[in-house]
């Protein structure tokens, strides 16, 4: 039987605030256990919780961003339930007014469509410690406990996994364009529930809904999300019922297990926390977040196709990352050639980076080299060979392009006496191609090119070498 | 307190002596009362001496020794809440009127009694023991702040600081015969004061007389960042207004509050009162509250919901009371909360629960969240036509030790008089303004609507100034005869 999947999913972002959603103390990743915590984020006797400004503001701002509306008028909830991760045994979130409501996010399908995945809602929350389970022991790194979180909720849009993956890579790419989130999965910046369900194609109402929990990376969700749906498939096909359940993600094991059944639902008790003002939000305030709100990342991508005449592939790869795009936008504005920069950041820079195991922002080239080198290409001082040349010389020392070809005397010849003088011991060191070329095989005429081209070292101007070529040969049949 | 800090001023008494001054008193007295759970001597001894070494400060409580409730986190001090539950406990912190105590050259000192995280109206509910009442060990102190009221009415503590939820500081204040304020929701940060119900919670100062009692509220109001509740409005000092009289202020008697159920001899006390301060010049008419019978379900049912949640956190896991040999996490929630909470506290906590949980949040938590709405809008109508209400505290002078044990709902009931202020964030005070013939003291409250504690303390100054009340103390030598009596 053919079967439709329909799911929704609950993302986790861990926001980029310099302190805590509650207390001032740092959330920095990889710092020794329980060396971030102070009274209110271990929930000791007497501490009262302050909201971070920024974090709400934050949240706003993603809400915008995703087309959502900013609530006017806001507060937070405590959620109680019991678990050693929970310093206070009730984690401060936000239940039934959060911060923002409605919104999209555009997502590009495998079949060139774009599809909107509407978004329910964002709220703001706490996060919770990390425990780790021993043999005979359990320990509680609260250095997270406190951290703000914001948890996006999208609307039951997502028609299987391939599309769930994909939703995720442009909701991340947003949330780092916007500067709230560093989105680092290993980090745990982004994490992701999911709702899922099948039906038999045709049927109208969705099928029952099983909750998958514990996905840490964007693959791992792909993969889980694509387990599940063989899974209920299985229990349908043999004529079984899908129960209603929350199940866990076995990274490992590639398989999903039962965490608990719909009778064991928490009761969460939510109230309003009365240790907390509810948030009025005002025009002004909107106003000003939403000149604050940087280009997204599907206008800017249009918007680079359009002004620097680049390839959409090209616009992609360098709109996939906001700091790459800054630095693109930097090393075009002053080129002769924004598509020859394209090129240059797109594959070089790229994968230098890459082979050097660094990221953009501590790049030894920066965007002024990359200006230089395209212009010293245009201007026919350089060639494009020598370029790579210099690019890698410029990667290895950081010092500017000019600098190094003038040093290293790589200036482009564009003597023709001296290129004639290469042409001619070429061809003589080569009578086989330049007598098939003579013979009429004008394919031959390349072997030439890049024998006098090793000859000068890579420093003779190529389309001076093919005249000069042609006219010796040319002559020598005469 | 002030006569304290005048003499420590003047150079004829020493920090240290004023500190030993109260441990003489605690060591001879405190047997029989049991108001300290820990008198904190070599902390504020040390504190003493250096003070007493260094130059002498401007600070307005210089060298002045304050006892606090020991729901008020003091760095390395025991913070137990009255309870097991937290009973090898330090704070590692000092809360923000600690801080403001110690800015103004304070010494604060002690634990003081009360009842289990401040749930209790007679302070029979703490983990350690009752407080007795100075003026009658066989009587309860009042609670929860029954140490505090207690300490200072038997000349064991100079002023001490409680904290008032549904009248803690207001009742044990009038039961004890001295002052206790309840300030505006707001005016007094609550970090560090260890939560029972968050919106309802204030601390205030108890103090001998009303001069005491502004100069007290004076050092530790204000806003404070570590408080997202704390009102953000500066309002000028008390004690400069504080002898202004109430000539032509407003007095309203609340119908609902003079009705069945109240002492005859308290009522009394309380009309004699009132005719005090009309014959001050006050103006004094009858005013209604409509909503008044409703407030002690609303307030038992907001006050037990955050607290269901704000003790949610004493778990074993971090810190207090933890079960031995726990079989699982689950075990050891079950037994350390089943073993370190008193019946009381465990009675408030399943209360909350029921009503917070899905199914009944509406016709519970919902419900008792418009009448609270209904009940402040009272006091804002009342106070359109009157500046302060008066009413008695306590429906009755203190119950004997032991009367109210088996009755948690009548001694909900006895909250009646002071749990509407809470709920609609007003300030108010308690006086002393008699004594019953059998010899218990009587409280006289006002109340004010937010921000009125200028005018609230002017008039129970106005009050006090024309009346002997407050300089009545407990016969200490008799108490001082019975308690080796008793031995």
């Amino acid at each position: 039987m053919e079967y439709l999947t329909t799911i929704g999913l609950e993302v986790h972002v861990q926001l980029r605030t310099a302190s805590k959603m509650f207390c001032s103390c740092p959330h920095r990743y990889g710092a020794p256990p329980n060396s971030q915590t102070c009274p209110v984020c271990l929930g000791y006797p007497g501490v009262l919780p302050v909201p971070n400004r920024q974090a709400i503001e934050w949240t706003m701002l993603t809400g915008l961003m995703l087309g959502c509306r900013i609530a006017r008028y806001s507060k937070f909830d405590r959620k109680s339930y019991f678990y050693p991760d929970m310093p206070k045994n009730y984690q401060i979130s936000q239940y039934d007014l959060p911060l923002c409501e409605g919104g999209y996010v555009e997502v590009d399908l495998e079949n060139g469509d774009t599809k909107k995945v509407g978004i329910t809602r964002i709220h703001l929350e706490e996060d919770v410690a990390k425990s780790t389970h021993h043999s005979t022991t359990s320990a509680i790194d609260f250095n997270r406990a406190g951290t703000p979180l914001m948890e996006i909720v999208t609307e039951p849009d997502i028609a299987g996994p391939e599309e769930a993956y994909a939703f995720l890579t442009s909701l991340k790419q947003i949330l780092t364009f916007g500067g709230v989130s560093d989105c680092n999965m290993e980090q745990g910046n982004i994490r992701c529930d999911a709702n899922i369900s099948i039906r038999p194609v045709g049927q109208d109402g969705l099928g029952v809904k099983t909750e998958i929990k514990n996905m840490n990376t964007f693959s791992g969700a792909q993969r889980a999300l694509a387990y599940e749906v063989e899974r209920q498939k299985e229990i349908l096909n043999s004529g079984g019922r899908i129960e209603q359940e929350t199940r866990r993600w076995d990274d490992v094991s590639g398989t999903t297990e039962l965490m608990r059944s719909k009778e064991d639902a928490h009761d969460y008790r939510y109230f309003p926390d009365p240790d907390l003002m509810p948030m009025v939000v005002d025009e002004a305030w909107i106003s000003r977040l939403t000149a604050e709100m940087p280009e997204l990342p599907r206008t800017r991508k249009a918007r680079f196709e359009r002004q620097y005449g680049i390839s959409p592939y090209d616009a992609g790869v360098l709109t996939a990352d906001p700091e790459l795009a800054l630095f693109y936008e930097a090393a075009a504005a002053g080129s002769a050639d924004a598509k020859a920069a394209a090129n240059l950041v797109s594959n070089l820079l790229l994968h230098a980076l890459a082979e050097a195991g660094m990221e953009i922002g501590s790049s030894p080239v920066r965007p002024e080299h990359i200006t230089s080198l395209v212009n010293l290409v245009a201007e026919g001082t350089i060639s494009s060979q020598i370029a790579k040349d210099v690019f890698a010389v410029v990667f290895e020392t950081g010092r500017g392009p000019e600098e190094i070809v003038r040093e290293r005397g790589l200036v482009q010849v564009q003597d023709t006496d001296q290129i004639r003088t290469w042409v001619r011991s070429v061809i003589e060191e080569n009578p086989g191609p330049a007598a098939d070329f003579r013979a009429g095989r004008e394919k031959a005429i390349g072997r030439l090119v890049g024998a006098v081209m090793k000859a000068s070292r890579g420093k003779a101007n190529p389309q001076l070498v093919n005249e000069v070529l042609r006219e010796e040969l040319t002559r020598g049949g005469v | 307190m002030r006569d304290v800090s005048t003499a420590i001023r003047g150079g004829e008494l020493s920090c240290r002596e004023a500190v030993e001054a109260l441990l003489e008193r605690i060591e001879r007295f405190d047997g029989r009362i049991n108001a300290y759970l820990d008198t904190t001597a070599e902390a504020a001894l040390a504190r003493a001496d250096a003070m007493d070494r260094g130059a002498r400060g401007e600070g307005r409580l210089w060298g002045v020794p304050i006892g606090i409730k020991d729901v008020i986190a003091v760095e390395g001090a025991p913070c137990r809440c009255g309870s097991r539950m937290l009973d090898r406990f330090l704070s590692p912190y000092d809360g923000t009127v600690v801080r403001k105590l110690k800015d103004a050259g304070s010494i604060p000192m002690g634990r003081l009694n009360m009842d289990e995280f401040a749930m209790g109206s007679t302070n029979e509910n703490s983990g350690f023991g009752p407080v007795c009442n100075p003026w009658d060990p066989a009587y309860v102190s009042g609670g929860s702040s029954g140490g505090s009221a207690a300490a200072v009415a038997s000349g064991m503590a100079y002023g001490a600081l409680g904290s008032d939820t549904g009248g803690s500081i207001r009742q044990p204040a009038s039961l004890c015969g001295v002052v206790g304020l309840k300030p505006t929701y707001g005016r007094v940060s609550r970090f560090g004061l260890v939560a029972y119900a968050s919106s309802l919670d204030q601390i205030g100062p108890i103090t001998r007389d009303v001069t005491d009692a502004a100069l007290l509220f004076d050092v530790i109001c204000g806003h404070d960042p570590q408080d997202a509740t704390s009102l953000q409005r500066q309002t000028p000092a008390t004690s400069a207004g504080l002898e202004g009289g109430v000539k032509g202020m407003r007095i309203g008697l609340p119908r609902e509050y003079f009705a069945a159920g109240l002492d005859p001899e308290v009522e009394a006390a309380v009309r004699r009162g009132v005719e005090t301060l009309q014959g001050l010049g006050a103006e004094v008419e009858e005013v209604s509250l409509p909503h008044t019978e409703y407030a002690v379900a609303t307030y038992y049912i907001l006050a037990t919901a955050e607290a269901s949640a704000n003790l949610a956190r004493f778990d074993g896991v971090r810190y207090g009371h933890r079960c031995s040999e726990p079989e699982d996490v689950t075990d050891l929630y079950f037994r350390s909360r089943a073993e370190g909470f008193g019946s009381e506290v465990k009675r408030r906590i399943i209360l909350g629960t029921y009503v917070l949980s899905s199914g009944y949040y509406d016709a519970y938590y919902l419900r008792a969240q418009k009448a609270r709405t209904l009940i402040r809008r009272d006091f804002e109508k009342a106070f359109e036509r009157v500046d302060l209400l008066a009413a008695a505290v306590s429906p009755t002078p203190a119950y004997a030790l032991g009367a109210c044990v088996d009755d948690p709902l009548q001694m909900y009931l006895g909250d009646i008089l002071t749990v509407p202020m809470n709920l609609a964030g007003n300030c108010g005070i308690s006086v002393p303004c008699g004594l019953t013939a059998g010899g218990l003291p009587i409280g006289l409250q006002l109340m004010g609507p937010p921000f009125a504690e200028a005018e609230l303390l002017r008039a129970a100054r106005a009050f006090e100034a024309e009346t002997p009340w407050h300089r009545k103390q407990p016969d200490m030598a008799v108490l001082e005869q019975r308690s080796a009596e008793g031995a």
